[in-house]
């Protein structure tokens, strides 16, 4: 195991110690959840998306570090009065720059960030009739990020259970 | 990245009061121990020890003087027994690697706790590569050694056991003494070693009473400098270098003799056991006034390890759920309380504290976990000050989870 130093920049720092658009949505068209509280990390997304497919308002909650926290609120920001078809082009690489970059250990945060939005997009296609043509069906590469980390998070669990038992 | 640190520190600034408490990881060092150091470093002994003139036998004389007076305070038969190097990390590795290779034609197996310093498990990992046998002895929910286990484990193969004395993380002071008579009686000619670091100037220590075979000490854990540590080797305990060069005063560990940071350790030391009893009994005020204060005030809080006197004085660690542990310290730095957490969020999969998965802790729980040691330094102000900064800090850690679920 080693450490690494972490000198957060200062709009890393600013969207700690106020963060955007926070907080559980009551009326929220669509929420998605990516990450897990065993990996220490683990984010919801709330959109609330009209009629035109365009993102109204998002908010978020956050279990994780500073970096976490950070990239969660700036994508809430980023996605405010963007279409759904738009919203889905964001790259985790856009969202790390937006925030003035971090320190590589810490590019995963900026990947689940994205990886809940994209999940949320998902999901709100999944309940209507049909999907417009650019949702591809194959995951993205943050959809499958947070998806790895989940798998990797139930296997500590299943093998902690397991060694509790013993 | 860099240059981001100025901006940070920045950040801090107009703090009405700041409280270090992350004497786990470094820690400052007294005016006392920095003024009794300073003249060695231009006015006085800084020649090399073994060297036939004065500043050389100024360094000899004053090198010599601090090996006696730790040999004192450890309760060593001859000042021989004491053997500087730099650092815990430096002295355990020089500990096992050292003892392992020496009793290599005798046996292969290593006998270690799953809670150990990671400077005692990655030299075993590493060992283990070099064909030796790594056992790992489970502990309790509070973090003691399971003897029965050891009893089990240790026999005529096993040519070395390393069990700390007081536990880094969570301040379990472990039953050496019965560990090491279990296995002396199983194989006498097993080395002991015991990391003594969180043990030294905390806990009555006496290498003779407990007759360890080799003993770790850290200057910083007891505000000496950064950079010096101790092995303690029983007179007739035989251990090879695993660093060659010139070697001078200390047959361990080659190189020029750091005076300045020797000098800073034994200054640490007679401060740390000048009032003892006095010094352990205000760490252990402090400490159940922290735990009390937190655990009277905030809720789905979780003390680690054990209670009362089975606890080193100076040990708090405490789970907050619900609250990352990253975010957590950087809270509390922008408010001047200075810890560390048992979790260490840099890469996708983080991985917790070993010691508190270990004694059973969730993930989730060794990520909320908070870090916190109190020296002879602090004061009661302290404290309250901290007991004013946590639970707001926890309570906007928490607002920011809002109602992400520990599953």
């Amino acid at each position: 195991m080693s450490r690494v130093p972490l000198p957060y920049n200062p709009k890393i720092l600013e969207l700690f110690r106020h963060p955007k658009n926070l907080g559980k949505m009551k009326d929220a068209t669509v929420t998605a959840v990516a990450g897990n509280p065993t990996c220490g990390d683990m984010i919801i997304f709330y959109l609330k998306i009209n009629d035109e497919d365009v993102i109204e308002r998002a908010s978020f909650e956050s279990y994780g570090c500073a970096a976490n926290i950070a990239t969660s609120s700036i994508v809430t920001e980023m996605i405010k009065d963007m279409k759904l078809e738009d919203a889905w082009k964001i790259s985790w690489k856009k969202v790390i720059e937006a925030v003035g970059g971090l320190p590589s250990v810490k590019f995963h945060c900026g990947i689940l960030a994205v990886g809940a939005l994209k999940r949320a997009i998902r999901a709100y296609y999944q309940n209507k009739e049909s999907s417009p043509s650019w949702l591809s069906e194959e995951l993205t590469f943050e959809e499958k990020q947070a998806l790895e980390e989940e798998e990797l998070a139930k296997m500590i669990s299943k093998r902690m259970k397991k060694e509790g038992r013993k | 990245m860099f240059e981001h640190v100025k901006d940070l520190l920045k950040a801090h600034e107009g703090l009405k009061h700041e409280v270090y408490l992350d004497i786990e990881n470094s820690s400052m060092v007294p005016k006392e121990v920095v003024e009794a150091m300073l003249p060695y470093f231009s006015q006085y002994a800084y020649g090399n020890p073994t060297l036939t003139h004065k500043p050389g036998w100024e360094a000899f004389e004053a090198i010599m003087e601090s090996s006696q007076k730790i040999a004192k305070f450890l309760g060593c038969k001859v000042i021989e027994e004491v053997n500087f190097a730099p650092g815990e990390t430096e002295v355990n590795n020089l500990a096992l690697m050292g003892a392992a290779f020496t009793m290599k034609g005798k046996g292969k197996k290593i006998v270690v706790s799953e809670i150990e310093p990671l400077s005692v498990l990655h030299v075993t990992d590493l060992l283990s590569k070099y064909g030796f046998t790594v056992v790992k002895i489970p502990v309790d929910g509070e973090g003691f050694i399971n003897l029965e286990k050891l009893a089990d484990v240790v026999d005529k193969e096993t040519i070395l056991v390393s069990l700390s004395a007081v536990n880094h993380e969570i301040g379990t002071i472990e039953p050496i003494k019965e560990a090491l008579e279990i296995v002396k009686d199983e194989n006498p000619e097993a080395i002991f070693h015991t990391d003594a670091s969180d043990a030294y100037g905390k806990i009555p220590f006496n290498v003779q009473d407990l007759n360890v075979d080799l003993a770790t000490l850290s200057s910083y854990k007891i505000l000496g400098p950064r950079g010096i540590g101790v092995l303690y080797v029983k007179e007739g305990v035989k251990i090879n270098r695993i660093l060659e060069g010139q070697i001078g005063t200390q047959k361990l560990w080659p190189g020029v003799e750091n005076t300045p940071l020797i000098v800073g350790f034994a200054k640490a030391s007679e401060l740390a056991f000048k009032d003892f009893e006095g010094n352990v009994r205000h760490m252990q005020r402090l400490r159940d006034k922290l735990i009390d204060g937190i655990t009277g005030k905030i809720v789905d809080v979780r003390l680690n390890g054990p209670k009362g006197d089975k606890r080193a004085p100076d040990n708090v660690n405490i789970s907050f759920l619900r609250c990352e542990g990253e975010a957590l310290t950087i809270e509390l730095s922008l408010n001047g309380v200075y810890v560390s957490s048992g979790s260490a969020c840099t890469r996708r999969l983080l991985q917790p504290s070993h010691v508190l998965v270990a004694i059973g802790r969730k993930f989730s729980e060794a990520h909320g976990s908070i870090l916190m040691k109190v020296t002879r330094c602090h004061t009661e102000e302290d404290i309250n000050y901290v007991l004013e900064v946590i639970p707001k800090a926890v309570e906007r850690i928490r607002g920011i989870t809002g109602s992400v679920e520990m599953k």
